[in-house]
């Protein structure tokens, strides 16, 4: 298990070395940089910034530099955009935001996904599965855009319950929303999942064996079929974990959170070359990390696997 | 004396989107203790959703009438928690498919375990004990060390002798084996054939042996009963049957099983298809596969009569017709 837990990270340095190579060459495909506008600059101060940031350098050059800075300093490189920011100091800054509501959101789908989508299975074609089903439906084609104005029309507007934007340090009244609104989707897509294996499991062979020793439902249901019900479930988790805690661009525009959602879309439209690079790379290490966590989770769900 | 279990006019009925499946269909049959009887028929035929309904163990979709009597009470009609009760410490059951029966997430053990600590009340430590011992009995060599593992860990027919050790836990008074031995290789299937009898003769355990094996059932039953389309075709002492068969499908049963004593050139088969049990014709179920029918038998079923031997059959078709038949092709 420790061997296969070294060698999947030691995998990771590879795979991080290529995803951000390939993130490299699709950024200077794209037209235009950080520092074209609608009016353009004398060419001797463009070149100028140019040599500051080295973007005159060869784009080789320019890779290595980059890696180089990150595996000796750990140095993230400036923001192209907003002068006086670090990539580092961006995403410490933004990061832990998206991480609580992230956090929230995740525990919240995961734990009301998975009881919808038990109590939907045993309760199989009668009116608590049509519901639960309808409502999973319903939600999951509810676009978090839509979902948020409509949370603060009523939670902010009508019922003046609750702050429609803001982060305030993380006070638990604001974060409740974004939590919502990021929740919604997951929770619908888990209870789906949930659902469909637990259905699945229920009419297995085993199941059938544990009715016939004369177990009780709620045994049969917690003991015997949770567990395996739980592993496409897991699958699906791993990277919508990681999706979750880095945030989202709705979220952190519509509610003003302040978290590293928004760079996702921002720095891509601005050219901000080291702020792409920066919340990839982020993505990419959450995304390696929390495979190889599900991957651990399978082999202690599943007996039958072992590393 | 009461018999064990008593079934009367056990009908099984399953909705589906094409419409109402009878898989049982009238079903009736007395089993007393310590007694074995045997099931057959093909695939098919309701002589597992039988034993299913029995057990309270049909598939959501599917509803069982009639009665089920063990013990003065109507299985079909007890409430959940005594239906528990019955499970496992009266009755138990073991399946087909061992590979799968077993719950492959969690160790032997704990799976078995459960079973007294639910229904004896006893701790894990002394339930985990007992189980070895039972594993011990089923002659799981090494059970001690073993019990530990998970079921991925044994053969199949290890497999099953656990499924059959954790059957045994409560000492019920009835086991009922549906299909215990079909996915199991030839020698395996003897081992466990050899176990269910030395149980049967050391505990005196009642069995209902569910299976399409005729060669099974020969060796390790008292009463054979067939069944045809969710009905009975024909019942009696299992000598009797394989003796003298007096129902055209149990004829046919006997010559397609393959002797080694005969040099036939050819496996012979029960010509057409089981039936739709959605579409069951009015009459003999058999109809349309029997080599005596007459039209008539079309529309006229064939009720369940008692012969003076004691057995019991349903078939228009006179038994010496058959039995001529029987000797003819002896």
């Amino acid at each position: 298990m420790l061997s296969f837990i070294l060698r999947r990270l030691l995998v990771a340095i590879p795979t991080i070395l290529i995803l951000i190579v390939i993130s490299f060459v699709m950024m200077f495909a794209a037209p235009g940089g950080p520092f074209n506008s609608e009016r353009p600059l004398p060419p001797e101060v463009m070149a100028n910034i140019e040599a500051r940031y080295g973007l005159d350098q060869p784009y080789l050059v320019q890779i290595f530099t980059y890696v180089k800075n990150i595996v000796l300093h750990f140095d993230f490189g400036p923001s192209f955009r907003l002068r006086d920011y670090s990539v580092t100091e961006l995403i410490a800054q933004g990061f832990p935001v998206t991480l609580t509501y992230g956090f929230w959101a995740f525990l919240i789908a995961v734990v009301l996904g998975v009881a919808l989508g038990v109590l939907a299975a045993i309760r199989h074609n009668t009116w608590v599965d049509y519901l639960a089903t309808g409502s999973a439906i319903g939600a999951s084609v509810l676009p978090n855009f839509v979902l948020a104005p409509i949370l603060v029309l009523v939670f902010t507007l009508w019922l003046g319950w609750l702050p429609g934007g803001g982060w305030n340090g993380g006070q638990w009244q604001y974060i409740i929303l974004p939590v919502i609104a990021l929740a919604t989707t997951y929770l619908a897509a888990i209870a789906r999942i949930t659902r469909s294996s637990m259905l699945e499991v229920m009419n297995s062979n085993f199941i059938r064996t544990a009715r016939a020793k004369g177990l009780p439902m709620r045994r049969i249901i917690l003991r015997h079929a949770l567990k395996p019900a739980m592993l496409p479930v897991l699958s699906y988790l791993g990277p919508a974990f990681v999706a979750m805690i880095t945030g989202s661009v709705v979220i952190d525009v519509f509610f003003s959170t302040g978290g590293i959602g928004q760079y996702f879309v921002n720095s891509a439209l601005n050219r901000d070359y080291s702020v792409i690079m920066g919340v990839t790379i982020l993505v990419g290490v959450l995304t390696i990390l929390f495979n190889l966590v599900v991957d651990i989770l399978y082999a202690w769900i599943d007996p039958k696997i072992r590393y | 004396m009461a018999p064990l279990l008593e079934v009367e006019d056990l009908r099984v009925t399953f909705t589906t989107g094409d419409g109402a499946v009878n898989a049982v269909n009238g079903v009736s049959f007395a089993l007393r203790e310590g007694e074995t009887l045997a099931i057959v028929g093909e695939s098919g035929s309701g002589k597992s959703q039988t034993a299913y309904a029995a057990m309270g163990l049909l598939a959501r979709n599917g509803r069982a009438t009639g009665t089920v009597r063990y013990g003065g009470r109507n299985l079909l009609e007890l409430p959940q928690r005594e239906l528990n009760k019955v499970r496992s410490e009266e009755i138990a059951m073991i399946f087909q498919d061992p590979m799968t029966s077993l719950n492959p997430y969690i160790r032997v053990s704990d799976q078995m375990a459960e079973v007294l600590m639910l229904h004896k009340g006893q701790s894990k430590r002394q339930a985990v004990a007992e189980a070895a011992r039972m594993l011990d009995a089923v002659r799981i060599p090494d059970a001690r060390a073993r019990i530990g593992m998970y079921p991925h860990e044994f053969s199949g027919g290890m497999r099953q002798r656990i499924m059959i050790a954790m059957a045994l836990l409560c000492r019920p008074k009835l086991l009922i084996a549906d299909e215990p031995t079909t996915a199991l290789d030839v020698t395996v299937q003897a081992q466990i054939m050899k176990l269910l009898a030395d149980i049967k003769r050391d505990l005196g355990t009642a069995m209902i042996l569910i299976t399409h094996d005729l060669g099974v059932v020969a060796g390790s039953s008292d009463r054979t009963l067939v069944m045809y389309g969710g009905q009975i075709m024909e019942e009696g002492t299992t000598d009797a049957i394989f003796a003298t068969p007096t129902h055209p499908y149990t004829l046919g049963l006997l010559s397609a099983v393959p002797r080694i004593d005969r040099e036939d050139e050819e496996l012979l088969t029960i010509a057409g298809e089981p039936p739709d049990m959605s579409r069951l014709p009015p009459g003999c179920p058999f109809f349309p596969r029997c080599a005596f029918a007459r039209p008539e038998n079309a529309t006229l079923r064939p009720p369940l009569v008692t012969l003076p031997d004691g057995r019991r059959r349903a078939c228009h078709v006179p038994v010496e017709e058959i039995l001529a038949r029987h000797e003819a092709a002896q």
